[in-house]
């Protein structure tokens, strides 16, 4: 895959998963940091956005502190799991949802202003799915996503 | 640091991501009704506060070629979970690592880490290396690795709480 990247890319994906420019022209900041200017830097990251390789860019937020979030998990017969994970990915509140091989098949992440939106959302899902959602809530962390290498470790 | 309505609304305007074009912090600001450098100084304090622990390139990791992607769950005494997760978090090819609560009767694991990696078979070594490494192989786990991924979006983090907008609209509307 990586192959298809151009250097200037690659420079953007090991240099730009943080500290991304907050001045008012970040792609003309990136620009003169990198030696290139802002029409290609541009041009460069809507590339890495068609082909699929940046989701957007944004923030990801300190547990907790920005919030709520928890982990669910749910067992769903595999006839259904289409259906049902179909089902839970509607709501707005989801930003993960993931098949995953064990009896608790799908597991997702469930996001809310409030602990009370993430009650609000949990009966929401049980009741639209028929199916207990079990919660596995942050106590502590030890490593917040830092983003990707393009080395292999 | 305390939260204002407008911290709530920019990170609600963040989900869908920065424009790409000369001016984005601008185009934000249009949305919101306020200045650009409103704007900016709102997410720079968002980010010197550490509220927000990333601000960048958030990729598809299964595009760049991260295909194996593994949940390892253990059941450890909880005394000794932040040790093990501090010497987890350490070890390079681990993206993240938390404890949990368990859930009673379902779910016994209380220590999670994720491992992304190029296939299965490369992050089946690293879990062996670090289960042997921090002496885990007694303790019960389970290794999880993803199958089919449903959705993987921005969070609903910012209470949109006193606009005409959020009042009117749905809840579940499409993302």
């Amino acid at each position: 895959m990586q192959e298809r990247l151009s250097p200037t890319q690659q420079q953007l994906i090991e240099a730009f998963q943080r500290g991304f420019p907050t001045t008012s022209r970040p792609f003309a900041t990136i620009a003169e940091q990198i030696g290139s200017d802002e029409g290609s830097v541009m041009a460069a990251f809507a590339d890495l956005k068609n082909k699929g390789y940046l989701a957007r860019i944004g923030a990801t937020y300190a547990t907790g502190r920005v919030g709520a979030s928890t982990l669910a998990a749910m067992e769903v017969p595999q006839s259904e799991l289409e259906k049902v994970a179909e089902k839970i990915s509607r709501f707005t509140e989801i930003n993960h949802n993931y098949e995953r091989e064990d009896k608790l098949n799908l597991w997702f992440v469930i996001t809310g202003a409030t602990r009370n939106d993430l009650v609000r959302t949990v009966e929401a899902i049980e009741a639209e799915t028929g199916h207990t959602v079990h919660l596995m809530p942050m106590i502590e962390h030890y490593r917040l996503d830092l983003g990707f290498n393009l080395q292999w470790n | 640091m305390e939260l204002t309505e407008l911290h709530h609304r920019l990170i609600e305007q963040l989900r869908n991501g920065l424009p790409i074009c000369p001016h984005p912090y601008a185009v934000i600001a249009n949305t919101l009704g306020i200045t650009e450098e409103g704007v900016i100084s709102a997410l720079d304090q968002l980010i010197e506060n550490g509220l927000i622990n990333r601000f960048g390139m958030i990729l598809h990791h299964r595009a760049l070629g991260y295909q194996a992607n593994a949940m390892c769950v253990f059941d450890v005494p909880d005394p000794m979970a932040a040790d093990i997760g501090r010497a987890m978090a350490r070890l390079p090819y681990v993206t993240l690592c938390y404890r949990r609560e368990r859930v009673a009767g379902v779910w016994p694991f209380n220590l999670y880490c994720m491992i992304h990696g190029r296939d299965k078979h490369t992050v089946r070594a690293q879990i062996r290396h670090m289960t042997a490494r921090l002496d885990l192989c007694d303790m019960p786990q389970k290794v999880l690795f993803s199958k089919r991924c449903f959705a993987q979006r921005a969070g609903k983090y910012g209470a949109v709480p006193f606009t005409a907008k959020n009042m009117a609209g749905g809840q579940h509307g499409s993302a």
